[in-house]
């Protein structure tokens, strides 16, 4: 098990079943206190799920749920120190914005509930309009008052269910970054739920990237993306291009690989022990494209594979293509837009990156695990 | 030409508001008559005899009242027993709990001939004399469908999410249902209640069967009187009864109408 302090969220062997399906499968997590973490995973994951439960509004089938020292797994979800921020927001229609973030306060018998309501609402800017009813309010408006009405009693941990799904792209980038200005702030626990792998990477401090119910992943946004332990976190978190590689040797901190008769490089330590058939991976950032004959020497880089674009789209920030390798295959290039000239469709090009850009997963995992899911959400967002 | 057909949806709307509403604009301008025999059928002259003296008719007042009493009694009581049937059919599931709800049906399904002729055989095999006690046990029953259905169908559109966030915000079961669930369904509630009271207030022919000559709802009695001639003070008790109705409906819609506005 890992290690953990007092205070921390811990999930240990945590599973949900309805009849024979499995929404939650085996969950081992540790959440640090005070942590923006994110829980990541396409749409049916068992987020959640995962969610509820730790709220207390579902009961796992098996394991625990910890807070701290204490078992929380049979605590009644009125008398966990843990709030939720709904995916509908799920503000009470009959009550005004202020009685809506003094609900807890009340319950609990604070006595200057009126003030520390207040207090919330300033905290998400919305205290000039206490009294209006919820049916009022626009969505973000609405979602910064389930925020408010969550915040205000200082949780443990504060659950957010894709807090800004329903908002629109920009009023979602505005308060992604609002979320982690007052988490930081207010310095609790944030469980934020979300199938945004952008989203997840520009606000958590940890990432665990979920599928099926299972764990696939858990680690800081740089170290998911540039050292993902899956085609599925590959695929799911930005884009990878795999390589069908064996592993021809291995020479002191280098291993050589053959992909289809090219020879590449790659750090052993990317390797697993004793690993032979391998995907090898590369983001479509980390390629160099240069056209064949127009630089003296290619890219310069060590690894090197040749191909004819294919394709060529132009999107201001960068220009996307795909390029056709000999054996059929197409890999994606992303091209900063650094003034260096474009190449059109058709050209024969070379394919450049440094080994350590590269990445190994174990051959016997799909290649195209979390591709479609990456795709349907971005397209749905 | 034109305008008719601008106008047509307005026009049959009045239409149809007219044919709706004459009945009770004839018993409202009759209850100003001072008719010349017994029967009130006649527009003679105006006259405020009947509204001077509304209880004028003997025992129209006492039938009056026992209606009212007995339609308070039979609303409190079906509308919380109906309330109660609604949440647990609407929120548990437990054995028997379709039939339960095709039970319910029953009584609105029954003709009430068939009601009252049953009820009435029921009351003698148990040696139950007829009475108020009787009028009150049957209006009890038929109102109480009618409250479960209005109530079910409000809890059926209630967000089950609102009472978990009630919960997540340390509402324990009790607190989140007076704090959360009740004041939402409140208003299917008054509704069944409304239901409730003037379907007893308006029964004639369950009442009939299961009452003795000493407790004589205002039905009862309008219809006896009748074969013997029509008072004015039953129009105008009907008149105020309409007022009464009138003012209640347009007050609900005038607070829903500003909770609307202050909720959408
Ligand atoms: N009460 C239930 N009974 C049966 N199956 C359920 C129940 N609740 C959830 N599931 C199933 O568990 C799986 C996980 O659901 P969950 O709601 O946790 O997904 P999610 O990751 O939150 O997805 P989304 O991104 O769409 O919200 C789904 O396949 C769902 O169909
Ligand atoms: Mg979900």
């Amino acid at each position: 098990m890992t290690e953990w302090t007092s205070g921390d969220l811990r999930l240990t062997n945590v599973t949900k079943r309805y009849d024979t399906f499995t929404a939650v499968d085996q969950l081992d997590l540790v959440i640090p206190r005070g942590s923006f973490f994110a829980l990541l995973g396409p749409s049916g994951c068992g987020k959640t799920t995962t969610l509820r439960m730790v709220a207390g509004l579902d009961q796992p089938t098996i394991g625990q749920i910890w807070i701290g020292l204490k078992d929380i797994t049979e605590t009644k979800a009125y008398q966990r120190n843990v709030n939720t921020v709904f995916q509908n927001y799920a503000l009470f229609p009959h009550l005004s914005i202020i009685d809506n973030v003094a609900f807890g306060l009340r319950r609990r018998k604070v006595s200057d509930h009126k003030a520390k309501a207040m207090e919330a609402l300033e905290l998400v800017q919305l205290a000039h309009i206490a009294t209006k009813k919820p049916g009022q309010l626009s969505g973000g408006m609405q979602q910064r008052v389930a925020l408010a009405r969550a915040i205000v009693n200082r949780p443990d941990v504060l659950l957010l269910d894709e807090p800004l799904g329903a908002l629109d792209l920009k009023l979602r980038r505005q308060m992604q970054i609002e979320l982690k200005m007052i988490q930081s702030e207010v310095g609790i626990t944030f469980v934020h739920v979300t199938h945004d792998q952008e989203e997840a990477m520009t606000m958590a401090d940890t990432i665990a990237v979920m599928n099926a119910g299972r764990l696939e992943q858990v680690g800081d946004p740089a170290t998911l993306y540039e050292h993902p332990k899956s085609t599925f976190v590959a695929n799911f978190l930005g884009q990878s291009n795999l390589l069908e590689a064996t592993v021809k040797s291995r020479d002191g901190s280098i291993a050589e690989l053959d992909v289809h008769g090219v020879s590449l490089r790659l750090p052993v330590d990317r390797l697993e022990n004793g690993a032979s058939a391998v995907w090898l991976g590369v983001r479509p950032e980390k390629l160099r494209l240069v056209a064949n004959g127009s630089a003296p020497d290619g890219t310069g880089d060590s690894n090197r594979l040749t191909g004819v674009v294919t394709d060529a789209s132009f999107t201001g920030l960068a220009t996307n293509y795909l390029v056709r390798l000999p054996w059929g295959q197409e890999l994606m290039v992303v091209q900063q837009n650094d003034g260096t000239s474009r190449v059109a469709a058709g050209a024969q090009v070379t394919l450049g990156w440094a080994p350590e850009h590269g990445f190994a997963l174990d051959a016997k995992q799909d290649a195209h695990a979390g591709a479609q899911d990456q795709a349907d959400d971005s397209g749905a967002a | 030409m034109r305008w008719i057909r601008a106008h047509l949806v307005a026009i049959a709307g009045l239409l149809v508001l007219s044919y709706m509403l004459l009945p009770n604009i004839v018993v409202i301008v009759f209850s100003f008559n001072k008719p010349k025999g017994n029967y009130n059928y006649e527009w003679q002259r105006f006259s405020l005899d009947a509204w001077t003296n509304p209880c004028g008719t003997p025992g129209i007042c006492d039938a009056l009242g026992l209606s009212l009493r007995v339609g308070f009694i039979a609303t409190l009581v079906s509308t919380i027993l109906g309330t109660m049937v609604a949440f647990a059919i609407g929120r548990y599931r437990f054995r028997g709990r379709s039939s339960t709800n095709l039970l319910i049906f029953l009584p609105m399904a029954t003709p009430e001939v068939v009601m009252g002729s049953s009820l009435l055989t029921l009351f003698i095999a148990m040696g139950i004399a007829p009475g108020t006690v009787t009028i009150l046990i049957a209006h009890i029953l038929f109102c109480l469908s009618f409250v479960v259905v209005t109530v079910k169908a409000r809890i059926a559109s209630l967000d089950p999410r609102l009472e978990q966030a009630a919960a997540d915000l340390f509402a324990n079961p009790f607190q989140a249902f007076i704090r959360v669930t009740l004041p939402l369904v409140a208003p299917g509630i008054a509704a069944g209640a409304l239901l409730a009271f003037s379907l007893s207030f308006d029964d004639y022919i369950i009442t009939n069967f299961n009452a003795s000559p000493s407790s004589v709802t205002f039905p009862m009695f309008v219809w006896g009187a009748s074969q013997r001639g029509t008072p004015v003070q039953i129009n105008v008790i009907g008149t105020v009864m309409f007022l009464a109705a009138l003012l209640l409906v347009a007050t609900g819609q005038l607070i829903s109408n500003r909770r609307a506005k202050t909720a959408a």
